[in-house]
């Protein structure tokens, strides 16, 4: 029987959404599931109990989203209906947002043998959203230094994830990268099955283990591990010379990579299955995000032609979505909120002379401590770039770094970001590429303002229903 | 004229952007046609207590703060001090801080022992114990200095340290004396990060100048380093004003 509790609550949570939406309060708005979970604490375990094929969580400090988003398409090329919740709002609220909105005003799910759970969700709100929608499929992307002021330290993330997977119902299936050892090594906490996957083709390797890496240590013995090959970050084909610990042998692996113009084309193998597909995004950190999808795909016991199609189909939009024409020039907009991810970034930035904004914003979301700027490779940079502007409220730090990174000695600086957008599409010739890279909360607003100039409210929301 | 820095434990000791501190030491020297010659010092590598100008320590996580101590203590503890007592130059940052206290007694009530170069000690009240965490401004030598702490131990000085600042705003050593890190003879602690250095160029230029026994050293054009200064310290002093009056 629903109670008059949840469908008041489901009416409330739709009603804020709709609102929020004609309000334009923007992609992230946390009110409708705010409102929905202040009103019945049990609408989230109620709800996701009636997802016919139940759920499956993303979790990490990098690429959450791309992953989730790609596993939507995966699902959807298999015929299924996914709930998902939108693009950072991550937190519990989120999950119940997403829920809200798929349910009838009387707390039945609509469509639900078809409907599958795929949520993004925060590292240390994992625990708490798994016990309220004991999902089928946990995957873990990476773990890095984010945001310290919030979660203190990375260990202290580490130990919760194990503490959590340790907790899990055997019936769980993990999806776990091998190459990071901070999360392959949650398969020693793991009660039921587990997916590893990992990169193979170690043609991709860049040599050396960069400054921002974390886990280069030894879950097990704390020594010091070795590489053969590291892909980026810490992530690589590690080993421990001290006690034997070692990358396990991948289920799900990238068997090789061909890099091309219109960037990399894929060979993912599965236990049983093969497929080939053509990223159109650069980055070694994208193919990891393929992959997680894939890898959690076959947990998901979905094969080639779901993955095949549904990686296509994800990837072309993504490609349509991070670029808009403003002017004349093509402006790529690439989020970036920690070094590893930035790192990442500046390593896919072409060659030849740059026209590059750094958006650097301190709110609670984009992590208070800006210090991580330092750990970023901003050296990369140098002697690159024809114009460099700095924005956001903490635009004088980030112009700082790139003075002392040597990227600029006076980069362009404006907090206001309509302003140093403006300024920086002025400063790129016409027909170039300007590169906006903001944290965040910045993000959020970069979107914003570009979508009102290219006349597109809502161009970064292509798959958004 | 040359700079010798080492940097104590860059693998171990480096989760807060304390990098900085060396790149901007490092840039700063170069600008002014000084030679800086940088030498990094992990676990297992002896100090030679007369081969530096200068020596750095930054922060770190607990593990790898328990990771270090060992080697601190018995490999680089002696030549370290005897350089201290010499002039040596050491700038140590939040987790370095700490060790450089006598002792660290952590959130498990577990002792870790410090160089105790510092006349200090460090305590962490427990788990539940609110972390310091947030904008700070502190004056020091008549000047401001700004950064962002994120530490759960407080720190107490003993009678052979002296304060380094006085909180303007923020937490400071340990929330309640007013007071924000440490010196004895050449040796500074700072809970501080942004990284220190960058954003407080007179604090920077202070410490390259003592390393190098010069009175003072030739302007640079600090123009970005000054606005991201008084940038910062608006930043921390308007929220803190906003939070007061608003609930």
């Amino acid at each position: 029987m629903p109670s008059p509790r949840r469908t008041a609550a489901i009416v409330a949570a739709r009603t804020a959404a709709g609102l929020s939406r004609r309000l334009r309060f923007g992609g992230g708005t946390a009110l409708p599931g705010l409102v929905a979970e202040r009103l019945d604490p049990g609408i989230v375990p109620a709800l996701a109990s009636q997802l016919g094929q139940g759920s499956v969580l993303v979790t990490g400090t990098n690429g959450k989203t791309t992953t989730s988003r790609l596993l939507r398409s995966i699902v959807e090329a298999a015929g299924l209906t996914p709930v998902a919740n939108r693009e950072g709002s991550n937190m519990m609220r989120g999950v119940a947002a997403a829920l809200a909105e798929a349910a009838d005003w009387d707390g039945r799910m609509r469509r639900r043998k078809k409907r599958i759970g795929v949520f993004e969700v925060d590292e240390a709100t994992m625990p708490q959203v798994a016990r309220a929608v004991r999902p089928r499929v946990v995957t873990f992307t990476n773990l890095f230094r984010d945001q310290l002021d919030r979660y203190g330290e990375v260990e202290t993330v580490a130990a919760i994830w194990g503490e959590a997977v340790a907790a899990f119902p055997a019936d769980v299936t993990l999806v776990l990268n091998a190459d990071d050892p901070a999360v392959a090594a949650l398969r020693e906490q793991a009660r039921g099955p587990v997916v590893l996957y990992g990169l193979d083709d170690v043609t991709q390797a860049t040599g050396e283990i960069e400054h921002a890496a974390d886990a280069r240590w030894c879950t097990k013995c704390g020594a010091e591990l070795e590489y053969d090959a590291v892909f980026y970050g810490h992530i690589g084909h590690w080993r421990c010379p001290s006690c034997g610990n070692t990358r396990p042998t991948p289920d799900v692996r990238i068997t090789s990579i061909d890099q091309t113009a219109h960037g990399p084309k894929l060979s993912i193998a599965g236990p049983e299955w093969k497929v080939s597909v053509h990223l159109a995004q650069p980055g070694t950190y994208n193919v990891y995000n393929a992959l997680a999808a894939a890898a959690t795909a076959s947990a998901l016991s979905l094969g080639p032609s779901a993955i095949g199609p549904g990686l296509l189909n994800a990837t072309a939009a993504f490609g349509r979505q991070e670029i808009i024409e403003i002017d004349g020039r093509d402006v790529h907009v690439i989020l970036a909120k920690n070094p590893a991810g930035l790192n990442q970034v500046l390593r896919t930035l072409p060659d030849g002379d740059l026209d590059l904004a750094l958006f650097l914003n301190d709110d609670i979301a984009d992590g208070r401590d800006i210090s991580w700027i330092w750990d970023v490779d901003f050296e990369l940079l140098a002697g690159r770039a024809r114009s460099v502007t700095a924005s956001g409220r903490r635009a004088w730090d980030m112009a700082l770094r790139l003075k002392y990174a040597g990227v600029s000695e006076k980069p362009r600086v404006a907090n206001n970001i309509a302003t140093a957008l403006r300024k920086a599409i002025n400063e790129t010739p016409e027909e170039g590429e300007l590169y906006a890279i903001p944290t965040y909360t910045a993000m959020l607003e970069v979107r914003n303002v570009l979508g009102k100039w290219a006349g597109r409210g809502k161009f970064w929301e292509g798959d958004a229903k | 004229m040359k700079l010798r820095l080492a940097h104590l434990y860059p693998k171990l000791m480096n989760i807060y952007g304390d990098r900085g501190n060396i790149i901007c030491l490092k840039r700063r020297c170069e600008w002014r046609g000084i030679e800086f010659e940088l030498t990094e010092l992990d676990v297992g590598a002896p100090f030679d207590p007369k081969a530096y100008d200068m020596a750095f320590i930054g922060g770190a996580q607990d593990r790898e703060q328990r990771r270090v101590a060992d080697d601190f203590l018995s490999l680089k503890g002696a030549p370290l001090r005897e350089a201290v007592e010499r002039g040596l130059v050491v700038l140590a940052v939040c987790g370095g801080y700490q060790l450089a206290g006598h002792f660290y007694r952590g959130a498990d009530g577990e002792e870790l022992p410090g160089l105790g170069i510092l006349d200090l000690h460090t305590v962490h009240p427990g788990p539940s114990a609110k972390r310091f965490i947030g904008n700070v401004v502190a004056e020091w030598n008549g000047q401001q200095l700004v950064g962002f702490e994120n530490h759960g131990g407080r720190t107490y000085l003993g009678p052979g340290a002296k304060p380094l600042a006085r909180v303007v705003t923020g937490f400071g050593n340990n929330g309640a004396d007013g007071f924000e890190g440490a010196v004895y003879r050449n040796v500074f602690g700072s809970y501080l990060h942004g990284s220190l250095l960058p954003k407080n160029p007179a604090f920077a230029d202070h410490l390259i100048a003592l390393a190098l026994g010069q009175g003072s050293l030739p302007p640079l054009d600090d123009a970005v380093e000054n606005a991201a200064h008084s940038e910062a310290v608006r930043l921390a002093t308007r929220r803190r004003i906003m939070r007061v009056g608003g609930r």
